[in-house]
């Protein structure tokens, strides 16, 4: 066992580090964009609303991210409508294809998250706000994405847990990220235990740094 | 002539084939506290969300102010308000006390009462607080308005519904059995609030099984027995004089 390895290529763990963070992060964000409309739509009562919100989420949550990646990145270049038009300058880098993957996925996830709060809103808290005038409109604004969005930290905190170790598969294709980094280390020094062990050093940081972070969060609300 | 604050004329509600209220008349006046009294299955709690059409009634008249609740034939879905705007205006005008309470559980005590206030009637939130502050020293809770609901004991639950239901200054209140969810013990700081509310002239509709209430602070009751007012008249004199032999037992049952 030769730790020294960290100590000489720390340099390219952390900008391994910096990447897994920045996708990750990048990708949790548009796919919150995503999830909350499209599990709005998948709370509808009409098939032709929720429909189209239902297909999304089925074959992204149905299909491994690995896959998924795979279509994307390998897949792409064989329609002339990304291939021969402007779209090609960004599917033709693996970041780009990444990044989406993932914003695709974690949104479906999220989406079937928001979906659950939102059927588990109190029947009493909707009635008491219609019975004080609100409208349709109001009631979403006011009492149910306020309230449902509350609930759903804890099980939003696991999601971005499974998306910080789904994003290990951004080295596949290319991207240096945390395993991409120890891909790279164990090819230099043939030390391939040393190599990934500081990779699983660095996503145990960011893991419980997650968890620290939402226990903060949820601390805030547990006396509801 | 004075306009009655809300009046209801022959109203009937079914459930598919259920019919739970059979052709009820009711007129409050302003100040009025009335009490809805009656066995469960009576259909006094229907009678109540009826009034704000939490329940759409299935024919019948009601009017607020004078106002009548336009209602139309739907081929689907039987009876349905023609306007979706004016019944959230009505609505707004009235407020509800709900037997579990139903607070919003997001926000805290202050947040709960000026919800409707600033987002439903446009009220200025500076001029909401203000007023909140006041409603919420009245009721005792104001040293908790920063509190969440689930924060709080029921009877401290319930003043709070009673002070979001004053800060939107209703014609009338809608008390759907305000005590029934409450430990015994804490009844009676949520019935000397509504006491008070009584005595300060406030127009009132109380489904209750508070007999001490019904008969000391309500003004009239109204005793319903299958759908249908079976009895009605001032507490005074239908408590020692009852006619029906429904309410003689229902009264007997309950002491």
């Amino acid at each position: 066992m030769d730790f020294s390895i960290f100590i000489n290529e720390y340099q390219f763990y952390l900008a391994g580090l910096w990447t897994t963070v920045w996708l990750v992060a990048l990708s949790l964000l548009l796919g919150l964009f995503i999830a909350v409309p499209v599990g709005l739509l998948r709370s509808s009562e009409n098939w032709l609303i929720k429909g189209p919100a239902w297909s999304f989420m089925y074959f992204f949550r149905g299909t491994p991210l690995l896959v998924q990646l795979f279509l994307i990145y390998y897949g792409a270049a064989q329609f002339d409508l990304i291939h021969e038009t402007w779209l090609w300058h960004y599917f033709q880098e693996a970041w780009f294809c990444a990044l989406l993957a993932f914003t695709l996925n974690t949104g479906a996830y999220t989406a079937e998250i928001i979906r659950g709060v939102i059927s588990t809103m109190p029947k009493s808290e909707l009635e008491a706000a219609k019975a004080y005038g609100m409208s349709e409109g109001q009631i979403l604004r006011r009492i149910t994405l306020p309230n449902s969005l509350r609930r759903a930290l804890p099980a939003y905190s696991n999601e971005i847990i499974f998306m910080i170790h789904g994003s290990a598969i951004a080295g596949i294709v290319t991207i240096v990220d945390i395993t991409g980094a120890a891909r790279v280390v164990n090819a230099r020094y043939y030390a391939p235990f040393e190599a990934y062990f500081g990779a699983a050093l660095l996503y145990m940081c960011l893991t419980f740094s997650v968890i620290f972070a939402f226990k903060k969060w949820e601390s805030r609300y547990s006396t509801r | 002539m004075i306009l009655p604050t809300l009046s209801i004329k022959n109203l009937h509600k079914s459930f598919a084939a259920n019919e739970v209220l059979k052709g009820i008349d009711l007129e409050a006046y302003k100040g009025d506290v009335i009490s809805i009294l009656g066995a469960s299955g009576s259909g006094k709690s229907t009678l109540l969300r009826c009034v704000n059409l939490l329940e759409t009634p299935s024919s019948g008249e009601i009017r607020v102010n004078g106002e009548l609740i336009e209602m139309k034939q739907d081929k689907k879905r039987g009876a349905v308000p023609v306007s979706i705007k004016q019944v959230e205006r009505i609505r707004s005008r009235l407020a509800m006390v709900f037997q579990g309470f139903n607070l919003w559980s997001h926000m805290t005590v202050l947040e709960n009462v000026i919800e409707a206030p600033v987002h439903v009637l446009g009220v200025p939130k500076k001029e909401a607080i203000e007023k909140a502050n006041a409603i919420l020293q009245r009721v005792g809770l104001y040293e908790r308005k920063s509190f969440y609901p689930g924060q709080l004991s029921g009877g401290q639950q319930q003043r709070v519904a009673i002070a979001r239901a004053l800060a939107v200054e209703p014609e009338v209140m809608l008390f759907d059995e305000p005590t029934s969810a409450l430990d015994p013990e804490l009844v009676g700081e949520v019935l000397s609030v509504m006491r008070g509310l009584a005595e300060e002239g406030r127009t009132m509709l109380v489904v209750t099984h508070e007999m001490a209430f019904a008969r000391d602070v309500s003004n009239k009751v109204i005793f319903l027995h299958e759908g249908l007012v079976e009895e009605q008249g001032k507490p005074e004199d239908i408590f020692s004089n009852p006619s029906s032999e429904r309410f003689k037992q229902f009264i007997s049952s309950v002491y």
